[in-house]
């Protein structure tokens, strides 16, 4: 029957329906991969719980939504989000968490969660509590056509050509760069990097930075195709952690792949279950259910990985 | 020697009253018992409602403390059986059936069942790991919850009536008020002989030196699937208590922030320790009221005093009342 299911749901689907729906995957995967980058190596080499990533992925929504709203122009709105991002993540890591890096992981998640509850209150309070809009650009409102009658909304196209190269620049950071392979060593070692003479401390808080940098960008990216609101970074938190443990804690290879995987997994999943369900059993039934197992798709995902690789699929340390 | 008395029995280990932490929880324990009468006789029922959420999230503590507290599970995942219990009341009552004894069933068995499952992939992880698939876990289920279009989806479920838990007449807040305190004294004795039975001592042990108990040939796994099942099945009965107070069953409690505060109650009170959840519950809920009278935007100061408690005070309140 799972079979027939499977076939089902693969034969249901023109084409051009494929298409469009892997490309809506691969964009939701990008978005979660600039997340994951940042979150890994906060994860990895500080060995720090930070919860807070999504508010920031918030603020850098608001940042944007809030500068492109005054200038109208959406290109300054993203050139100003993305620094003031970064600043703020290095302000709140030096301010408030930093002093708990050598705290136990309990700690860690507390004080975060507090931070979460607080940006999510800090944006009512400046903005409101309906949802902010954000608009695309002009430029990018158009269809990219592919030819053959495919053609692909020019907006989703451009967070994933985005998305692509900043993964290209963060391959050539950690593997080619001197702060690259410091970031490395301390992924596997961080005592050692230290002890080796290497400002440790310096490092983390440009990590830390460059990691809000990036979540401000996803924010901002993802402003107008979703509504930017407050509480709009949780969800995607915790899809970014699902990201993380498939790919392995500290791996920038791991969380650009697992992050593809799991937004094409999510998308199609949400797609092709209900379609394909109906037509094997009770319309009804499938009505019901589709959606909710669709839904649970990418923790199932992460369950079997961990059945078979307890660390995910590509360790960065596997002694650890 | 004569065989122990009933009492000695049910108490094996001294009482001591000059210790500030057992004068401080029995007093807490009498004050509760008492509130209701004031409350009706001052003419300020709110305060039945207030308490009665106030005992449910400290039944929901005292669970996750076991988990915490004492086998050093961090589990971000608790407010998945605190909906679980809620929706054991939810739709069995959409179906018409409305005894609250075969609610209690479903909601035990349904947790200890998911827990089992559950419980068999996240005690796979350690550390970091394990707070966050439990954590991804519990979202799981939320969007199960929201998903569930026939169960009234995000907008959950409205329930006709309270359980009928016979003999207790639930329509009334004051019995349901006696109730939740007394499964919360019997929560708090529970945990209480359970930390001291020798099932505790190993648990105990994971949390000091899991490795060193594996080398003495303890099955952890076992032990720790165990306590997370339990610690499950206490909380689905929060729940199930949740549900009947407000009257509603919802994807909302199995939100993570519920999971957050849950944890912010364990470590307020003082971890570790068996009436530090309550005195967490009742802190940090008469708080979370204080703040909303003052402001709209309460989450701002709470989300400022988690973040200090965090970084000033390490063994929470009642913790402190233990000499080192």
């Amino acid at each position: 029957m799972l079979l027939g299911l499977i076939f089902e749901s693969l034969t249901c689907m023109t084409l051009t329906l494929w298409l469009t729906q892997i490309l809506n995957g691969l964009q939701f995967g990008v978005l979660l991969f600039l997340l994951a980058a940042g979150l890994t190596l906060v994860f990895g080499i500080m060995n720090f719980v930070n919860l807070a990533h999504g508010s920031l992925y918030m603020m850098g929504a608001y940042f944007a939504a809030a500068v492109a709203a005054k200038t109208g122009n959406f290109l300054i709105g993203a050139l100003v989000a993305v620094p003031a991002t970064l600043v703020l993540g290095i302000v709140i890591e030096r301010v408030a968490l930093s002093g708990l890096y050598a705290r136990d992981h309990l700690d860690q998640v507390l004080a975060t969660f507090g931070l979460v509850l607080f940006f999510n209150e800090l944006v009512r309070f400046i903005w409101g509590s309906s949802p902010v809009y954000s608009p695309a650009p002009e430029w990018l409102s158009g269809a990219v056509d592919f030819g053959a009658g495919i053609s692909y909304p020019a907006y989703r196209f451009a967070i994933i050509v985005v998305g692509l190269l900043v993964a290209a620049f963060l391959y050539w950071l950690i593997n080619l760069t001197r702060i690259g392979m410091l970031i490395r060593a301390g992924a596997s070692n961080a005592p050692m990097v230290s002890a080796l003479g290497v400002n440790i401390k310096m490092l983390n808080t440009l990590i830390f930075g460059l990691g809000a940098g990036l979540a401000g960008l996803a924010g901002l990216m993802a402003a107008p195709i979703l509504s930017v609101q407050s509480g709009m970074g949780e969800a995607i938190l915790i899809q970014t952690l699902v990201v993380i443990i498939v790919g392995g804690i500290g791996s920038i290879r791991g969380a650009f792949l697992a992050a593809l995987i799991v937004g094409v997994v999510d998308t199609l999943g949400r797609i092709m279950l209900p379609i394909g369900m109906a037509k094997v059993m009770d319309p009804s039934i499938a009505q019901a259910a589709g959606p909710a197992i669709a839904s649970m798709l990418i923790y199932l995902l992460m369950a079997v990985v961990l059945a078979f690789k307890p660390l995910g699929l590509f360790p960065v340390n596997a002694s650890r | 020697m004569s065989n122990p008395s009933f009492l000695e029995r049910l108490f094996p280990e001294k009482l001591r009253w000059s210790q500030p932490q057992v004068l401080v929880s029995s007093i807490v324990l009498l004050l509760l018992l008492v509130l209701p009468l004031v409350a009706l006789a001052t003419k300020q029922p709110f305060y039945i409602t207030l308490f009665t959420r106030v005992m449910i999230y400290a039944v929901a503590a005292c669970a996750l403390n076991l988990l915490i507290g004492y086998t050093g599970l961090v589990s971000f995942g608790q407010s998945l059986f605190l909906a679980l219990g809620a929706y054991a009341v939810g739709i069995p009552s959409f179906h018409g059936l409305t005894s609250g004894w075969a609610h209690l069933v479903f909601a035990l068995l349904g947790s200890a069942a998911v827990a089992a499952v559950i419980g068999m992939v996240v005690l796979r992880t350690q550390g970091m790991a394990f707070i966050m698939i439990t954590l991804a876990f519990a979202q799981m289920f939320f969007y199960l919850g929201i998903s569930l279009k026939n169960y009234g989806g995000d907008d959950g479920i409205r329930l006709e009536a309270r359980s009928t838990l016979f003999p207790f007449d639930l329509g009334s807040n004051t019995a349901l008020y006696y109730l939740c305190l007394l499964i919360l004294i019997a929560v708090l004795f529970f945990s209480w002989r359970l930390i001291h039975s020798g099932f505790g001592m190993t648990l105990r042990g994971i949390k000091g030196n899991e490795r060193r108990m594996k080398a003495m040939g303890f099955n952890t796994l076992k032990f720790k699937l165990m306590i997370y099942i339990v610690a499950a099945m206490i909380t689905s009965v929060a729940g199930f208590l949740l549900a009947n107070l407000t009257s509603y069953t919802s994807p909302a409690f199995s939100a993570w922030t519920v999971s957050g505060e849950l944890i912010v109650m364990v470590v307020l009170g003082g971890m570790g320790t068996i009436f530090g959840p309550v005195i967490g519950a009742i802190g940090f809920l008469m708080l979370e009221e204080g703040l909303k009278e003052l402001t709209e935007f309460w989450g701002m100061p709470l989300g400022i005093i988690i973040v200090a408690i965090v970084l000033l005070a390490k063994r929470g309140l009642y913790g402190s009342l233990k000499k080192s």
